[in-house]
């Protein structure tokens, strides 16, 4: 018999069975259920022949230290390490690239006559040849966008597609990249909102006087 | 063989943010109907989405696809208690008004108008960005958002005083939650595989 899967927002939160928490997430069972469901399709695929598991793993960590919430960063960390393997360099130089490329966000230019509200921020690229060579232009064009879709999304254009294109990404690997970086820009932010929801209702119930 | 790009018709560009009905065109080349099987049209749950090209691209990788799409339903649909879809679709709008989503804004501005009924409000959130002040419940779940979409997330103590003192329970909460938070996926999709044309 296998056992299921740990829910991995669950997991990150810290929620346990019968907290305030799990029966509150249990009033959107399907919510749950296809959330944790996403996030097995986009790491236990069927297929990876459009994008490998070692690629899903590196762009992960990637993004996951962009968020900077501690336990997701610290998750897609471990997880990219475990699925490396033998190759540690990679796992190493990503997450040294994560925290180069990390910045507040989001940042970009408005269309139209919103063109007025457009902020700036850093572009980002893999910082040496050296680099490049022990990422591959796979993966080197992997962080790229990985970066601008989830710090910078409204600068995405044409022109983004087309470096992956140019660097060997097919068209359904892109809608699977695409998916894991927004995916996450989503699973992260439901473990901050739930994590902070947690904390509040946690220093409510400490007995007066337990000031710390 | 390196792909190529969709070839795209001809954009007439939104000029601003709007609840006008817009269409969305794609970069990247969906999947033909002709190479649909039984599994596409089970990650599309809804098979009248294989008209739509924003689908038929999702289509390419079905699993995921799926998923999301069934998160998606019960985040929006799913009225058992909980907020009102009005706030959820508030929500949603917030967070696409801050990315730059101008095609998402526009469907879930829309969407907002028809549940509340209040759409020269709704209209200021996209007119004057989320610095806009409606009214105590939906400036705290607007708030919220855009400190859920802030990367680093900036949620916390502040925005969650503010949603409680609105009224908002637990599972309101979340919903608000997970509707940001979903929109923050949405986004990043259709920011970066197309854009709006009129």
């Amino acid at each position: 018999m296998t056992s299921t899967p740990p829910d991995v927002i669950d997991a990150l939160v810290g929620i346990e069975p019968g907290d305030d928490l799990d029966a509150v997430r249990a009033g959107r069972p399907e919510a749950r259920l296809h959330a944790q469901g996403s996030y097995l399709a986009l790491f236990e695929p069927r297929d990876q022949s459009h994008m490998s598991l070692e690629e899903r793993h590196a762009v992960a960590a990637f993004v996951a230290v962009l968020h900077a919430q501690p336990a997701a960063a610290e998750f897609y960390s471990s997880a990219l390490t475990d699925a490396q393997g033998g190759s540690d360099r990679v796992a190493a130089l990503v997450l040294d690239e994560a925290e180069r490329a990390s910045h507040p966000g989001p940042y970009g230019a408005f269309p139209g006559e919103n063109a007025d509200e457009s902020t700036t921020g850093p572009g980002y690229a893999v910082a040496s040849v050296e680099s490049a060579y022990v990422l591959g232009d796979r993966l080197a064009a992997a962080l790229e966008h990985a970066h601008l879709l989830t710090l910078h999304p409204r600068d995405a254009d044409r022109e983004a597609i087309q470096r992956l294109f140019d660097a060997g990404w097919s068209s359904t690997g892109v809608v699977t990249l695409s998916q894991l970086v927004a995916f996450l820009a989503f699973q992260i932010r439901v473990v901050q909102g739930l994590t902070a929801l947690r904390g509040r209702a946690e220093a409510q119930r400490r007995p007066e006087g337990d000031i710390r | 063989m390196t792909e190529s790009l969709a070839q795209l018709p001809e954009i007439d560009p939104p000029a601003r943010f709007t609840q006008d009905l817009l269409n969305w065109r794609t970069w990247v080349e969906p999947l033909p109907v002709e190479e649909f099987t039984e599994l596409h049209y089970e990650a599309l749950v809804q098979r009248s989405r294989v008209s739509n090209e924003y689908f038929r691209l999702l289509a390419r990788d079905p699993d995921i696809l799926r998923e999301r799409t069934l998160t998606d339903f019960d985040i929006f649909f799913n009225t058992e208690a909980g907020l009102p879809r009005a706030d959820r679709e508030i929500a949603a709008t917030a967070a696409s008004r801050v990315n730059g989503c101008v095609y998402c804004a526009s469907v879930h501005s829309a969407f907002a108008s028809h549940h509340s009924r209040r759409r020269d409000e709704v209209q200021r959130l996209l007119d004057e960005g989320v610095a806009a002040r409606t009214d105590p419940r939906w400036d705290a779940i607007v708030d919220a958002t855009v400190a859920l979409t802030a990367t680093p997330s900036t949620f916390g103590d502040r925005e969650l005083d503010a949603l409680v003192a609105a009224g908002l329970d637990e599972l309101e909460i979340l919903d608000a939650i997970m509707a940001g938070a979903f929109f923050n996926w949405a986004n990043r999709l259709m920011l970066s595989l197309g854009e709006p044309s009129r």
